[in-house]
C-alpha cells in the first residue's frame, strides 16, 4: 500500500465534505439545484448559471478512462513503482474528471475509454481516496 | 486596430549568470551577476534602472525554485524604483516581462530589470529531485486532488495530455524524440548549454522511463542560473549599443477552466488561447516567423505550442516536426539554444534570451540567417504567455 507514504488530502473547508464522503463510501459532488451542474472542485457558486442555491449529489462512481500514464519515477525514497495514474471522466457529466489511480488491472490492459468503477481506499479516520478499477473484471 | 501598447516597449539588454548543474552559489549572487550583465548590455548603469520585476517572488515551491525576491535584489543592487511587481499567477513565467512592457508604456518607469533565477540543481544535490509534497503528511489546495494519487510532478500531469494527444491523433514517441534530439543538436552550438554531447534517436528511446510516454530525455534538466532582461521605453532606441528588440505583440488570454485536471481539451493547452490572442494584436502571421522559442519543460509542450501558434493544424504537430523542419537550416528553427531539455531549465527566460540574441544576430554558429521575427511561447497545461518579438 504505497499511498500511506504519500501526503494525504488535508481537510479544508471547501473540500472536507468530498473526502469525508469518500471515507463513508460515497462519491459526492456539490450540485447546483436549479441547473443540476456538478461543481468540482467545490465552489460556493455555480459557474454555469451563477446560482448560489447548491446542494450535494451522490454519483454512481462509474467513469471512463480519459487518459493515463504509467509512472516509473520514485518521487520519494522507497516509493513502489510502477503504478498507473488515470484521468477519469465520470459518466454523469462531460468533462467532470478526477485524477486517480487505476488499480486491480494489469498495466498492459489499461486502455483509454475503458469503463471503470470507483473503489475507496481508506487513508485516515476522516479520508479515503477514490481509486478506480475496471468495471468488468477479467 | 489601435497600436498595441506593448509596442512602446523594447528589450534593451539581456544578461545571464553562469549556468550549471551544481554551482552551489547563492541565488542572489547569480541574480546580481545576470542583472549587471543585462544592465551593461543595454548601455545603462544600475542607477538608470527604475523598475524591477520577477517571477515568481518569494513563494513556497520546490527546493531552489523561487529565487530571490525583488526587494532583496533591489536592496542588493542599491537601486531606487518607480515600479515593482512579482508573482506566480499570470501568463506563465514571462508575465513580469509582459507587465514591464505595460509599465514602461504607461510611464510608470523607464528601464525595468526583469529576472528569473533558479537553483534547482544544487538544491536537489543531496536528495535527488523529489515529488511535490514528498515528505509532508498532508497536502491542501489543488494538489490535494493530485499528490495523494502519486501524481507528484507536472511530468505526470502533462503525460496525461501527451498520451491523449497520441490517442486522438496518432502522435508517436518518435515525434517527442525529434523535439529532444533537435534541441540536443542545437545545444552543441551553445557554450552555456548543460548537455552538449550528441544524442541519437535510439539513445533517446532507450533511456529510462519517468512517466509514460515521457522518458528522462523528455524532461527538462534542472540547473542553477539566472537570466535578466531590461525592458525599456521605446524612445531610448537611438541610445542603445545593440539593436533594439521590439515587442510586436503579447498574448495573455486564458479561456475555459484553468485547472490541470479539468482543462476541457487536454490535447490543447492554454497556449492555444494566448497564441490566438497574440495573433489578434498584430498583422504578422505564423509564416513571418524566422525562429520559434517554445517551452519544453516536457517535450510534448513544444508540440502543443507549435499547434497553438498555428504553424500547423491541431493534431498535426507530430508529422510537422519530421524531416528537419525545426532544425537549424530548416523552415522553422526551434529552440536554437538547446531549450530547457539540453540548455537547462531556466524556466522560460532562456527562450527570451535566445530570441533577443537571434534577433540581434549574435548567435554565431547557431544563428538563424536574416532573423527578423521571433516568437516565444512559455508555459504548459493551463499556464501560458507568449511574445512576438521583432528586430
Amino acid at each position: 500500500m504505497t499511498t500511506f507514504f504519500r501526503p494525504i488530502p488535508a481537510l479544508e473547508p471547501r473540500t472536507e465534505a468530498f473526502w469525508r464522503a469518500c471515507r463513508a463510501g460515497r462519491l459526492e459532488f456539490t450540485r447546483c439545484v436549479p441547473c443540476h451542474h456538478l461543481i468540482h472542485p467545490s465552489r460556493p457558486i455555480c459557474p454555469k448559471c451563477r446560482g448560489r442555491n447548491l446542494d450535494v449529489a451522490t454519483v454512481s462512481g462509474r467513469a471512463r478512462l480519459h487518459s493515463y500514464t504509467v509512472n516509473h519515477q520514485r518521487w520519494y525514497p522507497g516509493q513502489e513503482v510502477p503504478y498507473v495514474i488515470g484521468l477519469v471522466e465520470l459518466v454523469e457529466q462531460p468533462n467532470l474528471r478526477l485524477m486517480t489511480n487505476i488499480i486491480n488491472c494489469p498495466i498492459e490492459r489499461v486502455q483509454i475509454g475503458m469503463p471503470l468503477r470507483v473503489v475507496f481506499e481508506t487513508v485516515s479516520d476522516d479520508v479515503a481516496l477514490p481509486l478506480f478499477e475496471p468495471e468488468e473484471q477479467p | 486596430m489601435t497600436e498595441p501598447l506593448e509596442r512602446r516597449a523594447i528589450i534593451s539588454g539581456v544578461g545571464q549568470s553562469a549556468i550549471g548543474r551544481r554551482l552551489f552559489r547563492d541565488d542572489l549572487d547569480l541574480t546580481c551577476e545576470a542583472a549587471l550583465e543585462a544592465i551593461a548590455d543595454a548601455g545603462l548603469k544600475p542607477d538608470d534602472i527604475d523598475g524591477i520585476a520577477a517571477y515568481p517572488g518569494p513563494v513556497q515551491g520546490g527546493p531552489g525554485f523561487a529565487g530571490p525576491g525583488i526587494y532583496e535584489v533591489q536592496d542588493a543592487l542599491g537601486i531606487d524604483v518607480h515600479w515593482h511587481v512579482s508573482g506566480l499567477e499570470g501568463p506563465a513565467q514571462i508575465s513580469p516581462i509582459i507587465h514591464a512592457t505595460l509599465a514602461v508604456a504607461a510611464g510608470l518607469c523607464r528601464h525595468a530589470l526583469v529576472y528569473r533565477t533558479v537553483t534547482e540543481a544544487s538544491a536537489a544535490a543531496d536528495t535527488g529531485r523529489r515529488g511535490i509534497g514528498a515528505g509532508s503528511a498532508e497536502i491542501g489546495g489543488f494538489g490535494a486532488f493530485f499528490i495523494p494519487f502519486g501524481a507528484m510532478s507536472a511530468a505526470n500531469w502533462l503525460a496525461l495530455y501527451a498520451r491523449r494527444h497520441m490517442h486522438e491523433f496518432g502522435t508517436k514517441k518518435e515525434h517527442l524524440g525529434i523535439i529532444a534530439t533537435t534541441a540536443r543538436r542545437h545545444a552543441a552550438f551553445n557554450p552555456k548549454a548543460v548537455y552538449r554531447e550528441p544524442m541519437t534517436m535510439q539513445e533517446y528511446l532507450n533511456v529510462r522511463m519517468v512517466t509514460e510516454p515521457f522518458g528522462l530525455y523528455d524532461c527538462d534538466a534542472p540547473v542553477d542560473g539566472s537570466t535578466a532582461v531590461v525592458v525599456s521605453s521605446a524612445d531610448v532606441v537611438r541610445d542603445l549599443p545593440h539593436p533594439a528588440v521590439r515587442f510586436n505583440a503579447v498574448g495573455t488570454a486564458m479561456r475555459k477552466r484553468p485547472l490541470w485536471d479539468q482543462w476541457e481539451d487536454i490535447t490543447t493547452m492554454a497556449a492555444r488561447d494566448a497564441a490566438a490572442h497574440m495573433w489578434s494584436r498584430t498583422d504578422l502571421k505564423p509564416t513571418d516567423v524566422d525562429t520559434a522559442q517554445l517551452y519544453d519543460g516536457f517535450s510534448f509542450l513544444t508540440l502543443a505550442w507549435i499547434e497553438a501558434l498555428g504553424f500547423c493544424k491541431h493534431g498535426e504537430s507530430g508529422p510537422f516536426v519530421e524531416n528537419g523542419r525545426i532544425a537549424l537550416g530548416g523552415e522553422l528553427p526551434l529552440n536554437t539554444w538547446g531549450g530547457q531539455l539540453s540548455g537547462g531549465r531556466l524556466h522560460g527566460f532562456g527562450f527570451v534570451a535566445e530570441a533577443v540574441r537571434q534577433l540581434r544576430g549574435e548567435c554565431g554558429e547557431r544563428q538563424v540567417p536574416n532573423c527578423e521575427v521571433a516568437v516565444v511561447g512559455v508555459g504548459g497545461g493551463p499556464v501560458a504567455g507568449c511574445l512576438l518579438l521583432t528586430r
